[in-house]
């Protein structure tokens, strides 16, 4: 399904400038002879917070690893049909998939920031990335810490590690991580779901505005959070065989006051799901 | 630290979209009088156009409240706000087609002699275009203590508004003659007495934005 962002997003933004940055066609997703997704067809905006929705098992997650080849990890994965990010087939053999996900970056349910210091969490992908220049990894990382958010928080305290700080700002740390090698796209995986209503607000707010500058897709179950923050959204559920389908993908703000299909109805009001 | 950015800056948004369509309104008070004062049948055509667009931007802001509560869950003052602007745009809109209706009267007077040289009803015009306008910066400024006074103003309103038809009244008794002349201008003066009746409903609402609570102010005798 495409889509036209023509219309008032949350955040108000320019909509003019707008491509497609990622699109899936047609796309199948095996477990060993578990079909996981049926049939996916979506275009993603490069200039939205996309989030997906639906009930669990129905492929949110899955759906949302295709996009950095994070399946490839699991035994017996099989991928049907196509995904191109800015229009390059991602899953064509001579694709370099270290390559492909420094462009799109993943933040994770559970804050995991690595057993560090602040700076060296941050400092961890562009050192493998082959930065070395101590002043220009300085400046990454200030920049990246400014842009989560969490600069004034922890720029006294570089050195501590990583995981003294509280959750919401572990999460942070785990954006900028993300943030330092500088992607195009970031994938979050229910991102909020182990923090509490206030940082919760804060991640939505940091989200909202990254995303002037990158695209994001979120998965959430939180549908609240789906409608506060994202500018596009997208539900799944299963068939009967449990294999995952995409059932309507609209403007958020059509998709949670005039649903066009019945069973996004229901599970929006709670009839099911 | 506010942790709502886009969300509080949409509200804004909202507000600031109400005092436009109440600017507009206010025009079209003043203008449809100031039609039927001078015989401008032009002016009370646009006022008259002008009204569709006042319509459509009342949907528009009732299109984004909507939007607002189904999306982001607002809660407590932002809560009443919204609700507050779903009120209060309805009102304003009314005032509109009260503006509306007076250019119709100006219309349907047309050429005709002047009856007399309209005085009072400029003045209600006047005094409700004031109360609109000031009704909506209590609502953007959270006043309640300003809405307040500005409700119990409605009684100078409804006070010229007996004037006019105190004097409509001899007019007609005296000359039989005059009595559709006077009757149209008496639905003029009605008009205008129900609008300056809305803005004290607008300052209601003003009320329970700051307060929470609802309650009637200033009772209108009409």
């Amino acid at each position: 399904m495409s889509i036209n962002l023509n219309v008032p997003n949350i955040s108000n933004k320019p909509v003019d400038k707008c491509v497609t940055k990622l699109n899936a066609e047609d796309v199948n997703l095996f477990y060993g002879r578990f079909q996981a997704l049926r049939k996916i067809t979506l275009d993603i905006p490069s200039c939205a917070i996309t989030a997906i929705i639906g009930p669990s098992g129905c492929g949110k997650s899955s759906l949302l690893r295709l996009f950095d080849r994070m399946n490839d990890l699991i035994p017996g994965v099989k991928v049907e049909g196509n995904i191109e990010l800015d229009g390059i087939p991602i899953y064509a053999p001579k694709i370099d998939v270290v390559e492909l996900r420094k462009r799109v970056g993943m933040v994770f349910q559970k804050p995991n920031p690595f057993p560090m210091s602040i700076y060296e969490n941050v400092a961890f992908g562009p050192k493998r990335h082959g930065i070395k220049n101590r002043g220009e990894m300085d400046e990454i990382v200030e920049k990246s810490l400014r842009q989560a958010a969490l600069w004034d928080e922890v720029k006294d305290k570089l050195g501590q590690s990583g995981l003294a700080l509280s959750g919401g700002q572990q999460q942070r740390l785990c954006i900028a991580r993300v943030l330092a090698v500088e992607p195009e796209v970031i994938l979050m995986d229910e991102p909020c779901s182990a923090l509490d209503p206030v940082a919760t607000l804060k991640i939505e707010d940091l989200m909202q505005k990254l995303s002037e500058d990158y695209t994001i897709i979120i998965v959430t179950h939180n549908m609240q959070q789906a409608a506060r923050v994202s500018d596009t959204a997208a539900f799944m559920m299963m068939e009967p065989d449990r294999a995952g389908v995409l059932v309507e993908y609209g403007p958020t703000a059509q998709l949670f006051t005039n649903p066009k299909d019945k069973r996004t109805e229901d599970y929006i009001t709670g009839r099911f799901g | 630290m506010e942790t709502r950015t886009a969300f509080h800056n949409r509200l804004r948004e909202i507000q600031d979209d109400i005092l436009a369509v109440g600017s507009m309104v206010s025009k079209a008070i003043a203008r449809s009088v100031e039609a039927l004062k001078n015989r401008d049948l032009e002016l009370a055509e646009q006022v008259v156009e002008d009204d569709k667009k006042i319509n459509q931007k009342r949907f528009e802001i009732e299109e984004k409240c909507v939007e607002l509560i189904a999306t982001q869950q607002p809660m407590a003052s932002d809560l009443r706000i919204i609700l507050a602007v779903l009120n209060i745009i309805s009102e304003v809109e009314r005032i509109g087609d009260y503006a509306e209706g007076i250019a119709k009267i100006a219309i349907m007077i047309g050429s005709e002699p002047p009856l007399k040289p309209l005085i009072d009803i400029p003045r209600m015009a006047e005094q409700t275009e004031s109360m609109l306008r000031r009704s909506l910066d209590a609502f953007v400024n959270r006043d309640a203590k300003a809405a307040r006074k500005i409700s119990a103003e409605d009684d100078v309103v409804d006070h010229l508004y007996d004037q006019v038809f105190r004097e409509l009244l001899t007019f007609m008794a005296e000359d039989p003659k005059t009595i559709t002349r006077a009757t149209r201008l008496v639905w003029v003066a009605h008009n205008l007495e129900r609008a300056a009746d809305r803005v004290t409903n607008i300052c209601e609402r003003v009320v329970f934005v700051v307060t929470g609570k609802m309650e009637e102010i200033g009772a209108s005798k009409y």
